[in-house]
Order: structure tokens, then C-alpha cells, then sequence
């Protein structure tokens, strides 16, 4: 096997940049004749989605490496782009850094590889995530619409019923103290891992951050951050956090993890992605049954849905051969049956509508939900309810400013309009300070 | 060198008996030179490449301002005036500088007793203390902060079970009021029984004949600690403190490794070092992280010297 690795790093090479090493691919090559797109990714299960590709592909292989999960992989990425070199052919994103990336030029558009001809092939809103301007920067892969995990088990005791909107959501947080529940309802995270949580939540009311256009004028930025719907929903966070109706615990963390199995938590306000996540965590409480429901709503008359993380596969403009690249990133997740692997294996939520709309997603059946059929009940109205975000280029600075400023105002150091008001002033003149003009 | 040039220039007129004498001479010294320079060219190789050329590179950087929306323009020392007046790097500074205050004092301390005690000691049970002092130091930094990172946890921690017992809640080691006690804690922790080596290897190297002499004189342990040893070692204890203080004023591997678990109480900007990273890695500003980490350097810079300026009478080694 490496005397055959070997041996096609020199002549599967292709184009006239330095080839892609085929000993340095996580994965078996299986056409070693080939010609390599080197992939950066970590989602589960994604050596068996990538075997699946290799297996029926001649003509190109993938050369799968898992550079880092989050913020770990856009650190070496962003480095790759600032020295020129050493960036993969093709990245997987968060959509939430898409914008930071492209304004870089560290994104290639995908209108001249074909994207117009995939645009069908997703929602709306999976479609605007991945989209700045004109320009269309990644093939969307997997989403978070998100809705609201339960225990079962725990609301029976207490005799609590699934809020279906947020007023009810914070009656029963109160009821399930006043029943001397050793837990509570929910965790407020207020921690930078937690601040694209925090955000999806305001979103739902109404808060739209960012106004940036890539295409039009990539200097233009609109913040608005300081808005009576942002007060309103940190208000509504931080009344819980004070009475201790709500724990205020770091996302992602040892001990988070712990308390979301443990029954600390009665529920988990997630992403489509959340019960993989739960599924993967270790020590859950005996007899724990899991439920899904639609995510609260503020006004019941007028849902809005929002997503949560979800990512995509971009070509970088250091790929070797971009329209190789494009075929690749189009095409990992381009069939069932990688998705079937996707999903089973990887829980990941599907944004590509012939499995996304199938009768098999929506007709599947969860054991770790007790056999509840958890897409047609509430992701994929979640899904097709959501109609996109606009994620500014100064993100990562935004995401800190909000971690910090809630995270002081849930210790009850200022008050959810200073929390507001100092958000909206630090990402001001951070923007101008980095040749931004505020719309 | 200079003292070889010296001889070599000082006969103003070759005697006669040994006319050839001189020149055989200069020629050995060229060629020993050359010897020289080809034994330090390996050293030297990597010094230029891996220290002096990034160096100059991130100088060069920082010399640029790079902007998301409108790309390099050279703006000379602006980024360095942006730095002594941005108040993220000077609340990190001013940090980093109480940490010093509160941190080198006491790790002086536990590492000097602990040196003066095992010193003073000769059973078996020295040599095993010693090493088990030692071994925080043996564990890599990254280990050991994630390890206290499980430790301070109001989850998994001792604290939660200790308290527990009372029916009380674990005190949340990683608040922001009590972080700064926990970094002290762990970075104690940490290198106290590295720096008990130094001061222990030091003891060990001072004449007992001075002890003797203590002892006729009428000194006990305590006075021999305190009047024969610690001046002694005095020299030592400079150097673990300047070893301390650049240590300190970087400070970067605990914090980062903790702010997983409590990013409410450390912020982007906690240290100066922190601050540059989240500026190069999270935002892509690049100059500007180029630029703070110099402006640590003249920091870390100034506080050495004036820290050797004013000790000057004790260190026998800088």
C-alpha cells in the first residue's frame, strides 16, 4: 500500500503546481492514477463519505485531511492564506465565516464552475448563507435549523408541558424550581463557543446584526446590534439567569457536556445537529427519553425559524486546479448515498433537497428519541422556514465582544441595554478602525 | 579575539633571530579563525533563519497597516503608537505586571524553602521529595493547565466533593474575581520545584569548610539558612527571578489553554501575548499582532533591564 501511495504522488499529480502528496491523505487513494484535490474537513463519520466518492470516481480523488474542528481549522487556513501557499484545494466552513474569507480573496466564486447549475438543489436560505453579493462561495453541505430537545421523562415528573412559546418556556423554567427540581430548565451559554447560539436566539426576534453586500460595496458595513429586539431578548435571558431559572454554564464545555446527559438540564435548545452531538457525549442518565419539539416562538401567530451553525465546502484560491476543486466540493456530498452515510453515521442535517425532501429523511425513525420521527415533526419545517443570514466580515470580533458583554451582564455587572450599547460600540469602531464605512 | 590582536600588534619591529616568526603567526590565527567561523556556521545557520530573519520579517510587518477593506500600506510606527495607546494591550501589561508582583515573590519563596530544606536534610526521602517537586515541571505545560482546568471544575473537581460533603456549592475557581488566584496557583505550581532545582544545585555547590566554620563560630541551621546560604545562592535566586519575569510578562499558555473553560473571566486581551494571537489567528490582523508583540518586547525588555540595573551588586552572571 505505500510502495503504491508512492508511486502515484509523482505521476497523479496533474497540474503543473506542486501535486497534492498522496501520503499525506488521511484516507486510502483508491485510483491511484487519478489526480488528487486535497480536502480539509472534520465532519463524523467523513472518512466513509469520502471512500464512497473515491470508490466511484476515475477521474479525480479526494486526499481528505482533518485539520482542526472550528476555529482551530480557520487559524490554519487564514495563515495558508496569508503566506500564499500551503492552503487545501478545497476547505469546509462554518457559513458564519464565508463573508471573512471571501472579502480575503481567499474564496474562489463558484459562478464560473457551475454553481447556477446546483442552486435548485438547495433551500433559499441554505442558498443565501453561501452567497455574498453576486458571488457564490461554497456549495452548501450540512444545516442547523434548530427546535428544542427535551427529556420526556423529567417534564412527566413534574407535570410540565412543551412550551411552544417563550413566555411559556419561562413559565415552566419557574415551575420547575417551584416543584424543587434538583435540575433546571436550560442552559444560557455565555462563552465565545456559545456566542453563535446566543445569536441565532436574538436573530429570532428580529435582530439582523449585519447589513454587508460583498458584491455591491465590500467596504459598506450596517451595524445594528443596539435595537430595542436585542434588549428585549437579553432582558428575557438575563431575568432567568438572575433568578437561577436557567443555569449561565460555557457551551462545549466538560462540565456542560456532563449536565446536558446528566438530567442537570430538563432541555437542550439546539441545532439539527444536537442530537448527534448528545448521542456522542458519554454518561447519560439511565431511563433519560429524549424528545424533539419546534423551537419556542415569541409570537406564536408569526413563527420565524433560524439556524445555527451548519457549514459548507469552499474552493480556495490557492487550489491547484480550480475547476477540479469545484467538481469536488459539488460533488462529496452530491448523493444519497454519501448523505445515507451522513446521516446515519454523522447525524448531519442534509442541505442538498433530493435527500433533504426524500421520503426516507423525513419517514426516519430516531431510536435515541424513542423511535420519534424528529425531521418531519421539526427540522425540516425548521429548515425550510429559514431564510438566511447576513454575517458580517468582522465576525470573530463580533462573536467576542458579544461573549464578553453578556457574559458580564449575566455575572449582573451591567444591564442588557449597556450589554446592547457596548456591543454595538466596539464593533462600531472596530469596523471604521479597519477602513469600514458604517451604513 | 581582542586581546590576540593586541599581542600580535604589540612587537613595533620583528627581532632578528626570528624573522618569520610574525607572519607564521597571523596565519595560524586566520586559519584557527577559520575554523571557527566553519564550527559556529551550523549555529549560526539556524540563528539567521530561524530567529533573526522572522524577526526582521515581523518587524517589517509591523511597520504595515493591512486593513480588512483596503489591503498593505506602509504607515511606519503607527501600529507601535496604536499599541501604547490601546487599552486592551496596556490593561494586558498592566496585568501581566501585578502577576509578576504576585507571582515571583512566591514562587521564590516556596522554591527557596523548599531548597533550604532539602538541603538541610540527607535521608532517603530527600532524594523522592525532590523529584516529586520536580515532576510538575516534567508535565508539559498544555497538560498540566488542562488538568487544573478538570481540578477547578465546579463539576469534576475536588472542590465540588469536598464541599459537597457540607451540602454546599464548589467556590468557582474559574469566576472572574478568582481566576487570577488559580493562574498563580497552576504557574506555582509549575515551575516552584524547577526553580528548587537551580537554588538546590547551587547549595550543593558552596564549600561545607564555610558551614564548619558557622558552626564554631556558634550559628545554627536557621542562622546558617539565612546568613551563609541564601547570600550565598544569591545569584542564583537572580537568575530564577529574571527566568520569572520574562516567563511572566509572555505569559500565554495557561491562560489560553484555560479560557476554553473560562472564557467569561479571560478575555481575547487578557495578556499581551494572548491579545497578539487573537489579533493574527481569530481576527487576521497581522501587522498589528506583529506590531503588539514587539511592543511586548521593549516591555519585557525594559523591565529585565531595569530589574538587573537595580540588583547589579548581586547577579554575578548577566
Amino acid at each position: 500500500m505505500l510502495t503504491a501511495c508512492s508511486s502515484d504522488a509523482s505521476t497523479g499529480g496533474g497540474g503543473d503546481a506542486a501535486p497534492v502528496d498522496a501520503s499525506s491523505c488521511t484516507n486510502t487513494i483508491v485510483n491511484a492514477d487519478a489526480p488528487l484535490v486535497s480536502v480539509w474537513a472534520w465532519y463524523p463519520a467523513f472518512e466513509a463519505v469520502v471512500d464512497e466518492f473515491n470508490s466511484t470516481h476515475d477521474d479525480v480523488q479526494v486526499c481528505w485531511t482533518n485539520a482542526g474542528q472550528g476555529q482551530e481549522e480557520y487559524t490554519k487556513f487564514s495563515t495558508t492564506i496569508e503566506a500564499g501557499s500551503g492552503a487545501p484545494d478545497v476547505v469546509m466552513l462554518e457559513t458564519d465565516q464565508i463573508n471573512s474569507f471571501a472579502l480575503r480573496d481567499a474564496l474562489v466564486d463558484l459562478n464560473g464552475f457551475g454553481a447556477a447549475d446546483i442552486e435548485d438543489d438547495y433551500t433559499a436560505g441554505a442558498w443565501a448563507d453561501v452567497s455574498a453579493g453576486d458571488g457564490v462561495y461554497a456549495v452548501p453541505v450540512d444545516g442547523g435549523p434548530m427546535g428544542l430537545l427535551y427529556r420526556q421523562d423529567i417534564l412527566d415528573q413534574y407535570g410540565i408541558a412543551v412550551p411552544t412559546t417563550w413566555d411559556e418556556f419561562a413559565a415552566a423554567a419557574q415551575q420547575l424550581k417551584d416543584a424543587g427540581a434538583p435540575g433546571v430548565l436550560t442552559n444560557f451559554p455565555t462563552n465565545r463557543d456559545g456566542a453563535a447560539f446566543v445569536q441565532a436566539l436574538l436573530n429570532q426576534a428580529g435582530v439582523e446584526p449585519f447589513d454587508y453586500d460583498l458584491g455591491e460595496s465590500p467596504t459598506g458595513l450596517g451595524v445594528d446590534i443596539d435595537t430595542p429586539d436585542e434588549v428585549k431578548v437579553l432582558t428575557y435571558w438575563n431575568d432567568l439567569v438572575s433568578k437561577k431559572l436557567v443555569a449561565n454554564d460555557d457551551a462545549f464545555t466538560p462540565d456542560a457536556n456532563t449536565k446536558l446527559v446528566d438530567g442537570s438540564y430538563a432541555m437542550y435548545v439546539a441545532a439539527a445537529w444536537g442530537p448527534g452531538y448528545l448521542q456522542g457525549l458519554q454518561g447519560g442518565s439511565e431511563g433519560a427519553q429524549w424528545r424533539a419539539a419546534p423551537l419556542p416562538q415569541w409570537d406564536a401567530s408569526d413563527p420565524k425559524q433560524v439556524n445555527w451553525g451548519g457549514s459548507a465546502f469552499a474552493v480556495t484560491s490557492q487550489a491547484r486546479d480550480q475547476e477540479l476543486a469545484a467538481e469536488v466540493a459539488k460533488g462529496i456530498f452530491g448523493t444519497e448515498a454519501a448523505w445515507k452515510i451522513g446521516i446515519e453515521q454523522g447525524a448531519l442535517f442534509p442541505l442538498w433537497k433530493p435527500i433533504l425532501e426524500s421520503d426516507y429523511f423525513k419517514d426516519l425513525e430516531y431510536p435515541f428519541f424513542g423511535g420519534q420521527q424528529i425531521n418531519s415533526d421539526v427540522f425540516l419545517a425548521a429548515a425550510s422556514g429559514y431564510e438566511g443570514f447576513t454575517y458580517s466580515p468582522v465576525q470573530n470580533y463580533f462573536y467576542d465582544q458579544q461573549a464578553e458583554q453578556t457574559a458580564s451582564m449575566a455575572r449582573g455587572e451591567i444591564t442588557p441595554e449597556e450589554a446592547a450599547t457596548s456591543i454595538q460600540d466596539a464593533v462600531d469602531s472596530y469596523a471604521t478602525e479597519q477602513g469600514f464605512e458604517l451604513k | 579575539m581582542t586581546s590576540a590582536d593586541t599581542t600580535l600588534a604589540a612587537p613595533p619591529a620583528p627581532p632578528r633571530g626570528a624573522p618569520r616568526g610574525a607572519p607564521r603567526r597571523v596565519s595560524a590565527h586566520a586559519r584557527r579563525q577559520r575554523w571557527g567561523w566553519f564550527f559556529v556556521a551550523p549555529f549560526s545557520a539556524v540563528f539567521v533563519l530561524m530567529l533573526v530573519v522572522p524577526l526582521a520579517y515581523a518587524f517589517w510587518l509591523s511597520l504595515q497597516t493591512k486593513t480588512i477593506a483596503f489591503g498593505s500600506t506602509f504607515t511606519g510606527l503607527d501600529n507601535y503608537v496604536k499599541a501604547f495607546t490601546d487599552p486592551a494591550f496596556l490593561e494586558g501589561v498592566w496585568l501581566v505586571t501585578r502577576f509578576s508582583l504576585v507571582l515571583i515573590p512566591l514562587q521564590m519563596l516556596v522554591s527557596l524553602v523548599a531548597a533550604l530544606v532539602l538541603d538541610a536534610l540527607t535521608s532517603r526521602f530527600a532524594a523522592f521529595a525532590r523529584l516529586m517537586m520536580f515532576i510538575p515541571y516534567a508535565i508539559p505545560v498544555v497538560i498540566g493547565a488542562l488538568m487544573w482546568g478538570f481540578l477547578y471544575s465546579p463539576q469534576f473537581g475536588p472542590g465540588a466533593q469536598v464541599f459537597g460533603l457540607f451540602g454546599l456549592d464548589s467556590p468557582s475557581f474559574l469566576a472572574p474575581d478568582s481566576i487570577f488566584g488559580s493562574l498563580v496557583n497552576v504557574v506555582t505550581w509549575q515551575w516552584a520545584g524547577y526553580y528548587m532545582i537551580i537554588l538546590f544545585s547551587a547549595l550543593r555547590g558552596i564549600d561545607p569548610t564555610l558551614y564548619e566554620a558557622a558552626k564554631l563560630d556558634g550559628a545554627g541551621a536557621f542562622q546558617t539558612a539565612i546568613r551563609i546560604k541564601v547570600p550565598l545562592i544569591s545569584s542564583s535566586l537572580v537568575v530564577i527571578l529574571v527566568f520569572a519575569l520574562i516567563g511572566t510578562l509572555q505569559f500565554f499558555t495557561e491562560p489560553q489553554i484555560l479560557r476554553a473553560v473560562a472564557s467569561g473571566a479571560i478575555s481575547a486581551s487578557y495578556t499581551p501575548n494572548i491579545y497578539a494571537y487573537s489579533l493574527a489567528f481569530s481576527y487576521s490582523q497581522f501587522n498589528y499582532a506583529s506590531a503588539i508583540s514587539f511592543a511586548l518586547g521593549v516591555v519585557v525588555f525594559l523591565f529585565s533591564y531595569l530589574f538587573l540595573f537595580l540588583t547589579r551588586k548581586r547577579n554575578g552572571v548577566f
